[in-house]
């Protein structure tokens, strides 16, 4: 061993796995990070003074005389107001070509908040998308994926609500991005003249995966300057956590630990809660508010790790491409927002809460009369009627093309009840049928 | 002198520490990481080496870091002023760390060590006391909090003095006792208690006879749970196990509520910070949170700390309990705690049971359960704890051991259904699959007949077969067609939708529908049966779904009306006239 600038540098390795390498070290700290052959490495296991390293992007060539050096801290990133406008790899070092930054280096994977330090989420944020301001409602501070089978337009549909929100700060975390992928989303926000907001950090499937494992709490530690240094409003993408999910396996499996569901990690719940709790509202105003994609493989939820996202997660947005229409839409049956109740009828009209379930329950009777068309039954008249009505909702409703504001959401909900429906079959509190149903109805 | 060590080996929070004298089973510790002393727990020895469970990040950990052992187990520090407080799983009051951030390793008091509190007297001198025993109170909110012999006084004692009435610290000496050998122990408002051992300061447990009133329909009316009784609630990711929680928090028929957030999400914690200060309790008028107190170790707080908090709640629950309080204790999710469990056992290369859970879990769910239950204090005052947890099966599958586990420990089962709560049927329990053991207990039966009605218990046993027979018919239609099936199958199907919509769904979200008294509840299953029991005359089956949708509609109307107000008369009046259309009139 030798000591450079305090740094202590060994070339003695005495065991390599395909992501690991060991060797005898004294004097180093848990999750440090560490050189090895050039590449980063992180601490993973400590036992006596056997180190064990993960070396992020694999330990191909590495001989047993390769230089190690220990950095003597955990990963960092550097945050400060030049983050603006930049992107950067999964280590923070930039890929647009442009000068490192100078700034604060802050350790990643920090603290948790303090529960009673937070405040509860209560700013509704407006994407014109009906599918998601009037049934699946986004609040700041919220924490939400998109679930999508990989041939739904997610990173499309994720960068136009990061467009309409009014974030003061956008921040992508991409994981596994195809390249294309990584060029549509400079072109946006581009295009948007948005680029003095955004800061990007890409690990592209070009990256060797590993090294994705990075991204999201890199990306997360730069909103939290953002968000409590300076109080604004940071809005988290983070695309495609699936990848991540991916690249977490590949670790813990190449570590001989024990897998549980679907070959994942038994830790992936908490994993995944450390990077999705990160979303928060402060009192003073800042807030993160992280959208996340998770793909899915044919639609399957119960696969853990869309089932651990569900279940950490503040509702789920879900695409699906509906046939009738020819359309992509927000799944109103399988998607949720768990902080609507926090701003709808609150923040928005009255009617919103009744309007939106009302239009819901509707819209399931027609499954059921599809359900009862396809078995090659009679339609009642009502059935005749729900289809109607489910076929216009879709189309004038749960669309990913729809840009209104949520009182004229509002308003196609009343006149499409009254189109097709009576009031009881409505089902919607007296005071409100009197003053929203339209005077011009079947019954009036 | 305190056994001490060193780090020798760090993989996660699991440290294996080379210790260099004696260290009991689930002994506390400190490892000493530049400074910082971070708290964890012996859960292995192995010679030498003790294996602990770090309840802090171990990030910058180093091999040699020093280690002190504290000669004791986890444990909670118990006296007045823990009601409305905000735990961490350790009992940290969270209020008093000023950070945005938590620190690691920082510490707080879990009580107030400057307020005075009035204490009067209940025992004299010269009695005979023993662990439990009353010797006097103080006002803790509106709760009589009795200041207790400690849990770990074994034996009897005979009182030597106990203070005269007045204002006193929780560490002024309030009674000092004597032991058969004539030894003198003094005795202050606060004592300790280890987290897993259950409190046994009672003479008897009982089986529960009473109902404890919940305000939520699906629950009082169809499968009922019993004061000091044990229930869990399974359900996929966004079927409503939370909010339900939540909502028994606010109107269940408790003295005191302890929520134990184990390992969920922070926003649901802060909902209760900031709603239950603003909430009436309207049994009371005051506020919900005077009667509440919250452990919160959210997801992304140490994961070994997930399995105390629920331990920490439960011991708190406990010691109400003694005071002859009625707790109920809600915790969500016990998955959570299960798979913190999971995590460590994998990290001991233990060998793995099912989905890799350790072989004992269900051991420990049902040891923990056993310590809710109705009791007689040695005082012969009854006081109980309820205790209802909540289940997170991966992938929603209820054959998972989780689920499996829990379904053998608890007496109630409130299975979320996903159908039910994708077509928006809150609260989602399936009410066909769902059960309450207490139904079927003859002092249950007994103490529900006379309180609500001679006849409800026959009712409720109607009411769940009109729900089956209704679901049949559904079955039925959709297999053969609207027409294909006689028209009765349609009107035995919407008999079991009004049960369905009138009695099991309720609007939680709803001012006057979120929780109903049993009195209404008992009217509301009265007219409901009422129309169940009746037939009608239709001509074909297309008559048959408008018809009771409107009856639907203002039944519906009348669960959003105040009871027996001018315009929930109204619409009973209303409900009348379209039965009358209809209603086939036996002559008998
Ligand atoms: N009684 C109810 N009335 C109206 N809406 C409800 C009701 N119960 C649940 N919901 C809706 O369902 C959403 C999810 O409920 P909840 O958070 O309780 O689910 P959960 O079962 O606890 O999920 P998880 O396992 O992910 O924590 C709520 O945010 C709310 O929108
Ligand atoms: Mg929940």
């Amino acid at each position: 061993m030798q000591t450079k600038a305090g740094q202590k540098i060994y070339s003695k390795i005495t065991q390599i796995t395909k992501a690991t390498c060991s060797l005898q070290a004294s004097g180093v700290g848990y999750e440090e990070m560490a050189m090895v052959h050039g590449r980063l490495a992180q601490v993973v296991k400590i036992v006596g003074d056997r180190v064990t390293l993960q070396v992020f992007s694999g330990t191909e060539g590495i001989p047993t005389n390769a230089e190690v050096v220990f950095l003597g801290h955990p990963p960092m990133v550097k945050v400060g107001e030049e983050l603006a406008g930049r992107f950067f790899d999964a280590y923070g070092k930039p890929i647009d070509g442009k000068p490192e930054i100078n700034g604060e280096e802050r350790e990643i994977g920090g603290p948790s908040v303090n529960p009673v330090r937070r405040k509860q989420p209560s700013e509704l944020i407006a994407t014109g998308i009906a599918g998601i301001d009037l049934n699946n409602t986004l609040v700041t501070g919220q924490k939400i994926p998109f679930f999508a089978d990989p041939d739904q337009p997610y990173n499309q549909v994720m960068a136009m609500v990061a467009m309409r929100a009014k974030a003061d700060r956008i921040i992508l975390g991409g994981m596994g991005l195809s390249n294309d992928d990584y060029l549509f989303f400079k072109s946006v926000f581009e295009n948007a003249g948005a680029l003095d907001r955004i800061i990007a950090f890409v690990n592209t499937t070009e990256n060797p995966p590993v090294e994705r494992l990075l991204v999201p709490q890199t990306a997360l530690t730069a909103a939290e300057y953002f968000a409590v240094d300076r109080n604004e409003k940071v809005l988290v993408l983070l695309t495609d956590m699936t990848l991540y999910c991916d690249a977490l396996s590949i670790v813990s499996n190449r570590m001989d630990q024990i897998p549980s569901k679907d070959s994942m990690p038994g830790a992936l719940y908490s994993d995944l809660a450390s990077i999705y709790e990160k979303a928060v509202q402060f009192p003073s105003g800042g807030s993160i508010t992280i959208i996340a994609v998770t793909t899915l493989s044919g639609g399957d939820i119960t696969h853990a790790i869309p089932d651990n996202t569900g279940y950490i997660t503040e509702g789920q947005l879900f695409l699906r491409r509906d046939t009738d229409i020819g359309k992509v839409i927000v799944d109103p049956f399988r998607s949720l927002s768990r902080l609507k109740q926090l701003v709808i009828g609150k923040k928005t009209r009255v009617d919103h809460p009744q309007v939106m379930n009302a239009a819901v329950r509707l819209y399931a009777d027609a499954a059921n009369a599809r359900t009862k068309m396809e078995n090659g039954f009679d339609l009642s008249d009502y059935d005749e009627r729900t289809l109607r009505f489910a076929k216009e909702y879709s189309n004038s409703l749960l669309a990913i093309d729809v840009n209104v504001d949520v009182d004229t959401m509002l308003d196609t909900g009343w006149k499409l009840f009254s189109r097709h429906f009576t009031q009881a079959e409505v089902g919607i509190k007296q005071e409100l049928m009197q003053k929203f149903w339209p005077a011009e109805s079947r019954e009036g | 002198m305190a056994t001490t060590g060193k780090v020798a080996g760090i993989i996660a929070n699991l440290v294996m520490v080379e210790v260099d004298g004696p260290v009991s089973q689930n002994e506390i510790c400190y490892i000493d990481v530049g400074g910082t002393k971070l708290m964890s727990e012996t859960i292995k020895i192995v010679g030498n080496t003790a294996y602990v469970q770090v309840f802090e990040s171990t990030r910058r950990m180093r091999a040699g870091n020093p280690v002190e052992f504290a000669g004791h187990m986890l444990e909670v520090t118990l006296g007045p002023g823990i009601l409305s407080r905000n735990y961490d799983g350790l009992q940290n009051d969270l209020d008093k760390m000023e950070q945005v951030f938590l620190q690691r390793g920082e510490y707080t008091y879990p009580l107030d060590e400057n307020k005075k509190w009035d204490f009067v007297p209940i025992a004299k001198a010269g009695e005979r006391v023993s662990a439990g025993s009353w010797l006097g109170e103080v006002k803790e909110n509106w709760i009589g909090h009795k200041i207790m012999v400690p849990f770990a006084f074994e034996g009897e004692y005979s009182i030597k003095s106990v203070a005269a009435a007045g204002s006193y610290g929780i560490h002024d000496t309030i009674a000092v006792l004597t032991d058969a050998k004539g030894q003198e122990r003094t005795v202050t408002m606060v004592q300790k208690w280890p987290v897993k051992l259950a409190v046994r300061a009672y003479k008897e447990k009982k089986r529960p006879f009473k109902i404890m009133e919940t305000g939520t329909r699906t629950i009082d009316t169809l499968n009922p749970i019993a004061e000091g009784g044990t229930g869990f609630i399974p359900g996929p990711f966004g079927c409503g196990k939370t909010v339900l929680q939540h909502s028994l928090a606010k109107f269940a028929e408790a003295d005191m509520i302890i929520v134990a957030a184990c390992g969920e999400r922070a926003n649901e914690v802060v909902e209760i910070f900031t709603e239950f200060p603003e909430l009436d309790d309207p049994r009371t008028g005051r506020k919900l949170m005077e009667r509440t107190t919250i452990i919160c170790n959210t997801s992304n707080m140490p994961v070994a700390a997930r399995e105390a908090s629920v331990y920490t709640a439960m011991t708190i629950a406990e010691y109400y309990r003694a005071m002859g309080l009625r707790i109920l204790l809600l915790a969500d999710s016990t998955s959570r705690w299960a798979q913190a469990l999971r995590e460590m056992s994998n990290r001991l290369e233990e060998l793995p049971g099912p989905d890799a859970f350790p072989m004992d879990l269900s051991a420990i769910v049902a040891n923990f359960y056993a310590r809710a239950g109705y009791v007689i204090l040695n005082n012969d005052q009854p006081a109980s704890i309820t205790f209802i947890g909540t289940v997170s099966p991966a992938g929603g599958n209820l054959k998972e051991p989780v689920t499996e586990s829990t379904k053998k420990a608890a007496r109630c089962f409130y299975a979320l259904a996903q159908p039910r709560a994708d077509s928006k049927r809150y609260p989602a329990i399936d009410p066909i699959d769902s059960y309450s053991k207490y139904l079927e207990y003859d002092e249950v039966q007994k103490y529900l007949n006379e309180k609500i009605h001679p006849e409800w218990v026959p009712n409720v046993y109607l009411s769940k077969d009109i729900l089956l027979r209704g679901r049949e018919a559904f079955e039925q239609i959709n297999i053969l067609g609207d027409d294909g099936v006689p028209i009765e199958y349609h009107e035995r199907y919407w008999k079991s939708e009004i049960i369905d919509f009138v009695i099991l769904q309720q609007d939680g979200f709803d001012k006057i529908d979120q929780s109903t008294p049993i009195e209404r509840q008992r009217f509301m299953l009265d007219r409901v049966l009422g129309i169940c029991k009746s037939s009608f005359k239709f001509d074909s089956f297309e008559e048959v779904n408008p018809y009771f949708k409107r009856i639907i509609n203002t039944f519906k109307q009348m669960n959003y009306s105040e009871f027996n107000s001018d315009k929930f008369k109204a619409l009973d009046a209303d409900l009348g006239k379209i039965l009358a259309e209809r209603e086939v009139v036996h002559a008998n």
